[in-house]
């Protein structure tokens, strides 16, 4: 059975200038131990959608099912969902810097989670702290863990997140864009830190990111997402050499290549949808070079594709079209080789 | 041993193509505290003697974590903050000896984009009048043929010119970044320095920004300094890259040169940091180097090679005497490197010891003996 099954949650917000409809139908499921990654550009609902789960959304309406082993999280009261916040669930978020206290020394606020949720009193908890913040590689754990979050650097903070994340060994983490705000040598020391943490504790772990190479990187599995909407869910792999929705191929082309110059960026044309009416349609749709006609009627459900077990796609195109086009193609020969001399 | 840089910087230094010369450039900035008595204490050394030049129509890259330096780097090669000490030349006139006055030309020749469209553009004066200002500021023209010009902009830059009495707020993000492209490119500056122009922007966006500032650099002829934190961005715009670290230049060299075969051990390993989506890249890719520890801080930079703390490779000569930026034996005509030892060629950084120490002349010597 899946741990958090996530069945066609609608999340919208009431606001003066009318009504946002953030999420438009997110499904998606994480096993034990997996890591998930939810990728999307900004405004494709990402974050709300497992905030909603959480009920961290306030003021939003959210229908749909999140069964987190079978239980509904959507119908649950706010104390029930307080105690499955910390205990089962944890949740770390982009800035260390405004999650943690500022006024609490580092190890009170880990200590609390503990003592609040697994009933251990005050030293026992400490000590557990000390333990834990010489887990996730801070040094000297029983002197740092007086101090307050301003000692420490953004990536050492991040790490203090992921050690009140872990204190009570939950069997999910949600990391929502965990490593934005760092920087990259520090980023790769946060996410080694995050794959070791899983692998030791046997967590599962939604990770989302804009960061297609984070992804790329850590993740069994990737959703991306789009107008609130899955676009397509594959295993890593397959998304990224044998997509199918003509957004994820449109996202990777996108991308500067890493592996050399390759003359001209593809851009997808357009902008993002307006999240203030409900789609009736593809939201990609409008920016699709390949759209047809019924992609205007209603918006396509997820169907099974190419050659990968679990590997589906919102999109109407022939279920084996898959790959991405020879990005060679679009360099003329003399643009590459103008990208590979200097002027 | 390795032959000295000078040479080859005085050569670039007098060729006419030469744009823009940076010249151990400095700049600290005070940390001031006291009540009554205004006390300097400390100095941040921001920036701590960077030379390059840069070439007509040529794009520098300039790479590194926060607080290294590059941002400075760029608002004093366009003269929004005063030098500490060193020079910078514009078409050969040491611009930070100019004053105001003489500053004026120079204005309209350099110009910046910044990060941040939403930050830069003022939200309560429409598009249109944003941007006049570069016109009403430096040339004589009508209303009516200022308006001519900016609507002409506007298109040039993908902006619909019906939208001129728009404010910023009903522009997206990639829209606004447009009109702070345009305002920059109003006087048909010669350079352009963007300041992580595509870091806010999703990725759909951020290629449609770098096609158009690449189409304009082919129009216009120009010459950028293009600061960024993704190292796959630089790498497609960049012709030469420079990276920082703590306020030194740490690696110059052309593209290619830098990505593939780094020699300073602080741009190896943030390049085997950065992740990556491209999967032909992934496979091809070498050992992953996770450096431990933080960036200290440029209040007080660590002795020596400033990146000797968090090094793979360091040994007792780095923390005590700095590398010069040089010409290491092997590497093509304008790849420096600052570094007592440079990374060899297949060499795995992941087991280096710091422990392991080899007397640096036979370092010295292995790095020689490596035929590129």
């Amino acid at each position: 059975m899946a741990l958090l099954d996530v069945r066609d949650l609608r999340v919208s917000f009431d606001t003066d200038d009318g009504t946002v409809y953030a999420v438009q139908g997110m499904s998606f499921s994480v096993e034990p131990g997996q890591t998930l990654g939810i990728v999307g550009e900004s405004g494709s609902g990402k974050s709300v959608s497992t905030q909603a789960i959480m009920g961290l959304a306030p003021g939003a309406t959210v229908t749909g099912e999140a069964l987190l082993e079978g239980a509904d999280l959507l119908t649950m009261s706010e104390d029930e969902l307080r105690h499955i916040r910390g205990r089962t669930v944890s949740l770390i978020f982009q800035d260390p810097l405004t999650s943690l206290h500022p006024l609490y020394r580092v190890g009170a606020q880990i200590a609390e989670v503990m003592e609040t949720h697994a009933q251990m009193n005050r030293k026992a908890a400490l000590e557990r702290a000390v333990e834990l913040l010489g887990l996730v590689g801070i040094p000297e754990p029983k002197k740092r863990v007086r101090d307050y979050p301003h000692q420490f650097s953004g990536g050492m903070r991040q790490r203090v997140m992921i050690a009140m994340a872990l204190a009570l060994e939950p069997k999910l983490i949600i990391a929502d864009e965990p490593t934005t705000a760092l920087d990259v040598t520090v980023q790769a020391q946060i996410l080694e830190l995050l794959g070791r943490m899983r692998k030791d504790f046997q967590t599962a772990v939604i990770l989302i990111t804009h960061d297609l190479g984070i992804v790329a990187d850590v993740a069994d599995d990737v959703v991306i997402m789009y107008g609130g909407r899955p676009m397509e869910r594959a295993d890593v792999r397959a998304a990224f050499i044998e997509p199918h929705h003509p957004y994820t191929q449109g996202l990777l082309q996108s991308i500067p290549s890493y592996s050399g110059r390759m003359g001209r960026l593809l851009p997808i044309k357009g902008y993002p949808p307006s999240l203030m009416r409900q789609i009736q349609a593809c939201p990609f749709a409008p920016r699709c070079p390949q759209a047809h006609d019924e992609c205007l009627v209603a918006p396509p459900p997820l169907k099974p594709v190419g050659t990968s077990p679990g590997h589906l796609s919102a999109c109407v195109l022939p279920s084996d079209a898959v790959g991405l086009p020879a990005h060679d193609a679009q360099a003329t020969p003399a643009e590459a080789a103008v990208g590979g001399v200097e002027p | 041993m390795s032959t000295s840089t000078q040479g080859d910087l005085a050569v670039d230094a007098t060729d006419a193509q030469v744009l823009l010369e940076v010249d151990d450039v400095v700049k600290h900035f005070p940390v001031r505290s006291g009540a009554l008595i205004d006390r300097t204490h400390a100095q941040v050394r921001a920036v701590d003697g960077v030379s390059f030049s840069l070439k007509v129509g040529e794009t520098l890259g300039l790479v590194g974590e926060s607080g290294c330096g590059k941002s400075t780097l760029a608002r004093l090669i366009t003269a929004l903050h005063p030098v500490t000490s060193g020079h910078v030349r514009f078409r050969g006139q040491d611009i930070t000896a100019l004053n105001r006055r003489q500053m004026r030309p120079i204005r309209k020749s350099v110009q910046m984009v910044f990060q941040d469209p939403y930050g830069s553009l003022n939200p309560r004066r429409r598009v249109g009048s944003i941007l006049s200002d570069p016109f009403s500021v430096h040339e004589k023209m009508s209303r009516a043929e200022v308006k001519r010009q900016v609507q002409e902009l506007m298109a040039r830059v993908g902006l619909s010119p019906e939208h001129f009495n728009r404010f910023p707020s009903e522009f997206s993000g990639g829209q606004r970044q447009r009109i702070g492209i345009a305002r920059a490119l109003a006087l048909r500056p010669d350079l352009i320095v963007c300041d992580e122009p595509v870091s806010a922007l999703d990725v759909s966006i951020q290629a449609q920004i770098i096609n158009l500032l690449e189409d304009l650099q082919d129009e216009f002829m120009l010459t950028y300094v293009f600061i960024a934190h993704d190292l796959s961005v630089v790498r497609h715009v960049s012709d030469r890259i420079a990276v920082m670290y703590l306020g030194k230049l740490v690696e110059t060299g052309p593209v290619e040169e830098i990505y593939s075969n780094s020699r300073h051990p602080y741009t190896a390993s943030l390049l085997s940091a950065v992740p990556v989506a491209d999967q032909a890249f992934r496979t091809a890719r070498r050992e992953r180097v996770i450096l431990t520890g933080d960036v200290p801080s440029p209040v007080n930079p660590p002795s020596g090679c400033r990146f000797h703390p968090r090094c793979p490779k360091a040994q007792a000569i780095c923390a005590t005497e700095e590398p010069p930026l040089e010409h290491k034996t092997g590497d093509p005509i304008g790849h420096l490197t600052a570094c007592h030892f440079p990374v060899n060629p297949g060499e795995t950084l992941a087991n280096a010891s710091r422990d392991a120490v080899p007397a640096p002349e036979a370092a010295v010597g292995a790095t020689e003996g490596v035929d590129q």
